[in-house]
């Protein structure tokens, strides 16, 4: 216990978005962590009520448990820090950043870190172009499986794997129901993997890789979030090159993207045991059948400890 | 299998170490994108047409206290005692009282009180089904029936309805077919009144020529009516149970005409059957709520519970008047069903939509519906989608309209756009074509 350990938490899970069910999941867990750790523990879901409440309340820090948009994309990170509230996680700028697939991918590519090649194509794109025109584009440039996801949004939500150029009109589809934008991805064939991201005052430090084995074959909503259907290695069954290389490419990333606190790195590796940056999580899933706590025990670290350090973390850079 | 599982590289988990230990029964128990997606339902910014609470705030807070009030005062001791596994003696005279409204007679021996009509939904397929034997019920049927029905892995053979409920001829081809395969019929389920969700009725005639049907064939009727008294315009035709006794299990309910809260509803069934439900009820939960038998019942000696179900009416009418006008302003080219009663109004989308493919844009627009495809055990209802008008006010419906306007024009936009690149497969071909309700656009003044 010192200066900056927190009395009071108010976290913050639920919002409107797509993942508010899993956000409310991740909060209930955080909760029950930090309430372990001795500290008093509030779980709001955000609302008109939000200012006032912080106002008359004042709690010490606030954790932002809130998945995809509102949560994720900074909206709310800008209004806490614009406020001086101490918070949890990465700040709005870098959250936007991070939030957005083919912004992050841009900005990790840059800094050496390979990500699958990939295009990045708004709805109106394929209205003004003509479908077919930029479709059978897209099958010419990336031959062979792509994955097609929402630029914006997390859980496999809107998510297709495609394998037949025949599908992937249907793929956009799909994608476009959750957001504007749409990623198409070349799908890189190997070892699922993500590496979790800690930085509670001494700098970002990546937790050993989690290898992601679904029972499906595909990492969907329903793999991640219904216990038995997906098995998780910790550490991942690379060799420790690899893993140190996915380790360290992690890091680059989390630092690229100007990200704090916490933050959750997916790749693929492929056969020449290369990691490819796929997307960054600002605000991981924390569910009981989430990576990062897993990753954390794996670690041997108290998950409790590790949530109250990230606390402290919030509240002296609040005060630094 | 241990929750950390040693391997070469370390330890794995499936965070479930029993995961491979779970009753083949279970199959259909995980959570999905879906369900996730309708937690956003709960917001206050959300217009939910999607789910079907009653309006118990149309109740007297005042009545329900006193009743509470009565309850404690009166009957403490007992009221907080385990009772009978058939239910209270004076419960089951009120509901035979209830009953009537719809034309039954039957005995306070043969009532059955559960915990909610949901349970005994429940008891009666754990009663009659055995892995793999067919229940007959409506396309579509209860959401909630079809779980229960798969649970005990019943094989669920739909049978098509129109604007008057199930067709008749459908369930003598339907039966023949199935006969023909040799499968068991064990019984048809049927909501006939004010259905869930198509909100049709079936006809008198119909009502007859079903039950003739089934009798034929040996096929216990199962008449789910929890919706019978909540009429709007005139009082639908009397209780399929009213026609016939032995051929008939009866569910009623408490939760719409009262408050669901209570979780009181009841069966009423031959002698015999009575006999193992009563035992299976006591194997399920031992006895149903006292305390809840006693408010009840208070709540029905001392107030004016007809009266209440007329104020229930009024709302309900009111509201579904609202829903029809802003379908009818802002889709008049879509079918809907026209309820006389009950909680929804099932709607029939263009042929290229599908209602749960489109279900996260209406999550974005703010208002959430129920996917046809909840309501059949085949896949099939793709292109339809249950509308509640129950539990919003007529403005917020009016609202939750114009934005279901917004999201079906948004995806109708988008699948032009993706026309011309071919087929745009939205959700796989049902096995057999799903038949639905429609009726002409209705006619409001």
């Amino acid at each position: 216990m010192d200066e900056f350990t927190p009395s009071s938490v108010l976290i913050l899970a639920g919002g409107i978005s797509h993942e508010r069910d899993v956000s409310l999941r991740s909060g209930r867990r955080i909760a029950d962590s930090l309430r372990s750790q001795g500290v008093t523990v509030e779980l709001r879901d955000p609302d008109a009520t939000l200012f006032a409440y912080l106002e008359s309340r004042q709690p010490d820090v606030v954790w932002p448990a809130l998945h995809g948009a509102g949560g994720e994309d900074g909206s709310l990170r800008g209004l806490l820090d614009f406020v001086g509230v101490p918070f949890v996680g990465s700040r709005a700028d870098a959250s936007r950043m991070a939030w957005d697939k083919p912004t992050a991918k841009a900005l990790v590519s840059r800094a050496s870190v390979p990500t699958p090649r990939s295009i990045a194509l708004s709805r109106d794109t394929f209205r003004d172009l003509g479908a077919v025109n930029v479709l059978d584009r897209i099958s010419a440039e990336l031959s062979g499986p792509v994955v097609v996801k929402p630029a914006q949004g997390g859980s496999a939500q809107g998510v297709t794997i495609v394998d037949d150029p025949a599908d992937l009109a249907t793929a956009m589809v799909h994608a476009y129901r959750y957001g504007d934008v749409a990623l198409v991805e070349q799908k890189i064939a190997g070892t699922e993997i993500s590496v979790c991201v800690i930085d509670t005052g001494d700098g970002p430090v990546a937790v050993s890789p989690v290898e992601i084995e679904p029972i499906s074959g595909f990492y969907s909503f329903e793999a991640r979030y219904n216990a038995g259907e997906t098995r998780f290695y910790t550490p991942a069954r690379i060799s420790d090159e690899v893993a140190a290389r996915a380790s360290e490419a992690a890091i680059t990333a989390h630092e690229t993207l100007r990200l704090r606190h916490i933050s959750r790195m997916d790749f693929m590796v492929d056969g020449a045991g290369t990691p490819f940056f796929l997307e960054a999580s600002v605000m991981p899933g924390l569910t009981e059948t989430s990576l990062f706590p897993r990753a954390l025990e794996v670690a041997g670290h108290d998950v409790g400890w590790a949530y109250l350090a990230l606390c402290q973390a919030a509240l002296r850079d609040a005060r630094a | 299998m241990t929750p950390h599982e040693s391997t070469s590289g370390g330890s794995s988990t499936r965070f479930d170490p029993w995961y491979d230990h779970y009753a083949h029964r279970t199959a259909g128990l995980s959570a999905s994108e879906v369900r996730a997606l309708f937690a956003v339902a709960s917001r206050p910014e959300v217009v939910s047409l999607a789910g079907g609470m009653p309006y118990v705030s149309a109740l007297s807070p005042d009545l329900v206290t006193s009743s509470l009030e009565r309850v404690m005062r009166d009957s403490g001791p007992t009221a907080l005692q385990y009772g009978s596994g058939q239910g209270t003696p004076e419960l089951r005279e009120h509901i035979l009282e209830i009953m009537a409204l719809e034309g039954i007679r039957g005995s306070v021996d043969d009532v059955v009180v559960t915990t909610g009509s949901q349970q005994a939904l429940d008891l009666v397929t754990k009663l009659f089904i055995d892995p793999g034997d067919v229940i007959l019920a409506e396309a579509p049927s209860y959401v909630g029936a079809i779980g229960v029905f798969r649970s005990y892995q019943a094989e669920v053979a739909h049978v098509m309805m129109d604007e008057d409920g199930l067709i008749p001829q459908a369930l003598r081809e339907t039966i023949a077919r199935l006969q023909a395969e040799g499968k068991r019929i064990k019984f048809l389920y049927t909501i006939p009144t004010f259905h869930n969700p198509a909100g049709v009725t079936l006809t008198w005639e119909r009502r007859l020529e079903v039950l003739e049907i089934c009798k034929a064939n040996d096929i216990l009727v199962l008449e789910d009516n929890p919706y019978g008294l909540l009429y709007f315009d005139t009082p639908p035709p009397h209780a399929m149970r009213s026609i016939e006794e032995d051929g008939v299990i009866y569910l009623g309910s408490f939760s719409k005409t009262f408050a669901p809260g209570f979780r009181v509803g009841w069966a009423l069934a031959p002698h015999a059957i009575r006999e193992k439900l009563i035992l299976a009820n006591e194997s399920a939960t031992l006895c149903p709520s006292s305390f809840s038998q006693f408010a009840i019942t208070e709540y029905l000696r001392s107030s004016d519970w007809k009266g209440q179900i007329d104020a229930f009416r009024d709302v309900y009418r009111s509201r579904r008047d609202a829903m029809l006008s802003s379908l009818q302003e802002h889709l008049p080219e879509m079918e809907w069903t026209v309820p006389n009663g009950g909680f929804y109004v099932w709607l029939r989308l263009p042929s290229t939509l599908d209602s749960k493919e489109m279900l996260p844009r209406a999550v974005k627009e703010l208002v959430a519906y129920t996917p046809g495809t909840a309501f059949f055990a085949d896949g099939g209802g793709r292109q339809m989608m249950r509308l509640s008008f129950c539990y919003p006010n007529e403005e917020t419906i009016r609202t939750g309209i114009r934005r279901l306007t917004s999201v079906i024009n948004g995806e109708l936009e988008l699948l032009k756009t993706f026309a011309t690149s071919g087929p745009v497969v939205t959700g796989q071909v049902p096995a057999v074509e799903p038949v639905h309700v429609t009726s002409p656009p209705p006619n409001i003044n």
